[in-house]
């Protein structure tokens, strides 16, 4: 069976998600040149979806695009189903969707329905059918192949498919596929509803994306002590992460927080402070390029993974490095 | 066998919500080998009603859908009208069973719980949920399925008394043969590596050293 790829894209604001471009670029590198990978669009319509299929078809020739008032948010059940029409309309070898928050819901509920275990947050690929991902908070890495019939559903995580603008998207000129899936759904689908989202409005850069990501934890002691971390994210166009600490201490949101069970970031630069590296923490960071911590706590296990370590109190540090760092913000 | 982190704080949930009026019966369950009785009388030790064990002889192929597909066959019989997962073992890692379980069953689902409310009329439920943007608030009709995030509850320790009250709760055995489900999996772990290690690091004396090293060894700046 010739291979072709379905790539859910996640949009947002008008364009097609770095995570979602991430999981192009992983079928793309699976399953070579020649294969087909279209992308898979939906909402419930309107100028936004309007932007981002324009966003995507400029770059990749191959759009699916669904309509339905059913997918105007991000509910497991309605995209799903829309997988499993996507699938017998298309046929796919492989399904593909970034390790997101969405991801993460909607692609497993998506495969039992199709009858197949997904490999899910791969971090390499070996062959079309043969993934590595991470276990234990990424103490170890396990090596899986799907040997099923049906097709291969795998999401990555975005940070070890980095998106590169342009390269990602290329399609090799196959014609465009524009359909419009109808409703179909089964009962399941009225039976969850969509009240809200209460989440921070911030310029920083996104936190999966930023070169430099600063974090906070335990040791800052309150929420106004962010602001610390803030001015210095600020003077270097830096994301703002913290741990899981600080998030149960209430200091900071939970879509701060960077971990095993939050978020996984992979900067030029990440700066700790405060964080004393717990495990779970350092599944989070592992593929920083740079990874600084700054701690008064000589011993504290985020100096075993540091490349640079400085002991100091971070209420000494901090205020100094605001004042000497370089300014990345013109 | 210690229960998995997230799985604790999923039974806890449940017993604030039968201490809350909201449910009549909070059952265990544990797929695997001998080792998972002991995982159950700790759910049962913190105040659960009763077990149930489905015994396999090779806990090793119990990947996420055989799971799923075995709750799916005890969803069947017991009719419960919540289903309470931790969102993801911290062994594999997987946060799919959930997922996959609400998917067979055609019921809704409300993964990485932060907060759950069951409705007065005990119809529906009420779901804040962590995801990456923020809180995302859903409702959903029961019976569904919820799966618990780390800021869900704190759990609790189980008293002496609640101990020795767990020897005498039962715990039903039940194999995948007598469920109906074939235990298949088409997926092979073909090997587990470390991973790489990064280079030690150094400690630097001052933040200007350590502008220093970012600037001029590291090239950050």
């Amino acid at each position: 069976q010739a291979s072709s790829a379905l790539v859910v894209a996640e949009h947002g604001g008008g364009s097609v998600k770095n995570g979602s471009i991430s999981a192009v670029a992983a079928a793309a590198a699976v399953l070579g040149d020649s294969s087909p990978v279209t992308l898979l669009l939906a909402g419930s319509g309107g100028s936004e979806l309007d932007a981002a299929i324009q966003h995507a078809s400029s770059a990749h020739p191959a759009v699916l695009v669904a309509r339905s008032p059913l997918l105007g948010q991000p509910l497991a059940e309605p995209w799903a189903e829309l997988l499993v029409q996507a699938q017998k309309k298309g046929n796919y070898s492989h399904i593909f969707a970034a390790s997101s928050s969405f991801g993460k819901d909607v692609l497993p509920r998506a495969a039992a329905l199709l009858g197949v275990s997904p490999i899910t947050d791969v971090t390499r690929t070996i062959d079309q059918h043969t993934y590595i991902r991470p276990i234990y908070a990424g103490n170890a890495m396990a090596t899986v192949r799907f040997k099923g019939s049906g097709p291969c559903i795998v999401s990555i995580r975005a940070t070890s498919f980095p998106a590169v603008p342009g390269l990602a998207l290329t399609g090799v000129g196959h014609p465009s596929i524009r359909g419009n899936l109808r409703d179909g759904f089964p009962e399941a689908i009225g039976k969850s509803k969509w009240i809200g989202l209460a989440s921070q409005q911030t310029e920083r850069p996104e936190l999966g994306a930023a070169k430099i990501v600063i974090s906070g934890g335990r040791g800052l002691k309150s929420a106004e002590n962010f602001e610390l971390l803030e001015k210095l994210a600020d003077k270097l166009g830096a994301a703002v992460g913290a741990s899981r600490a600080a998030v149960d201490a209430g200091f900071v949101p939970n879509d701060m927080q960077i971990g095993q069970t939050g978020k996984i970031v992979a900067p030029e630069l990440y700066i700790a402070v405060g964080i004393s590296g717990a495990i779970q923490h350092l599944a989070g960071i592992k593929d920083s390029k740079v990874i600084v911590a700054i701690n008064k706590d000589r011993d504290a296990p985020i100096f075993q993974v540091a490349d640079y370590g400085l002991a100091m109190d971070l209420f000494e540090a901090l205020p100094e490095l605001v004042a000497k760092v370089p300014s990345k913000r013109l | 066998m210690s229960m998995n982190p997230f799985c604790e704080i999923a039974v806890e949930e449940a017993l604030r919500i039968k201490e809350a009026g909201r449910a009549s019966e909070v059952v265990v369950v544990s797929m695997g080998g001998e080792q998972c009785v002991e995982t159950i009388r700790t759910g049962l030790a913190m105040g659960a009603d009763r077990g149930l064990h489905v015994i396999t002889q090779d806990s090793s192929s119990l990947f996420p859908l055989a799971v799923a597909k075995l709750l799916q066959a005890l969803v069947s019989s017991e009719q419960p009208r919540l289903l309470l997962l931790g969102k993801q073992a911290i062994d594999d890692d997987c946060n799919q069973t959930g997922q996959m379980v609400a998917g067979l069953l055609g019921w809704p689902q409300a993964t990485f719980a932060s907060k759950v409310s069951i409705s007065d009329d005990k119809e529906s439920v009420c779901v804040e949920r962590e995801v990456d943007g923020g809180i995302e608030t859903i409702q959903l009709q029961l019976p569904a399925v919820v799966t618990a995030d780390l800021r869900l509850n704190t759990p609790r320790y189980a008293t002496l008394p609640n101990i020795m009250k767990a020897k005498k709760k039962s715990i039903q055995r039940v194999t995948p043969e007598e469920l109906n489900v074939v235990i298949g999996s088409d997926l092979e772990v073909l090997e587990v590596t470390e991973p790489p290690k990064r280079k030690a690091g150094v400690m630097v004396a001052s933040v200007d050293e350590l502008l220093d090293k970012l600037k001029n060894e590291a090239r950050v700046f």
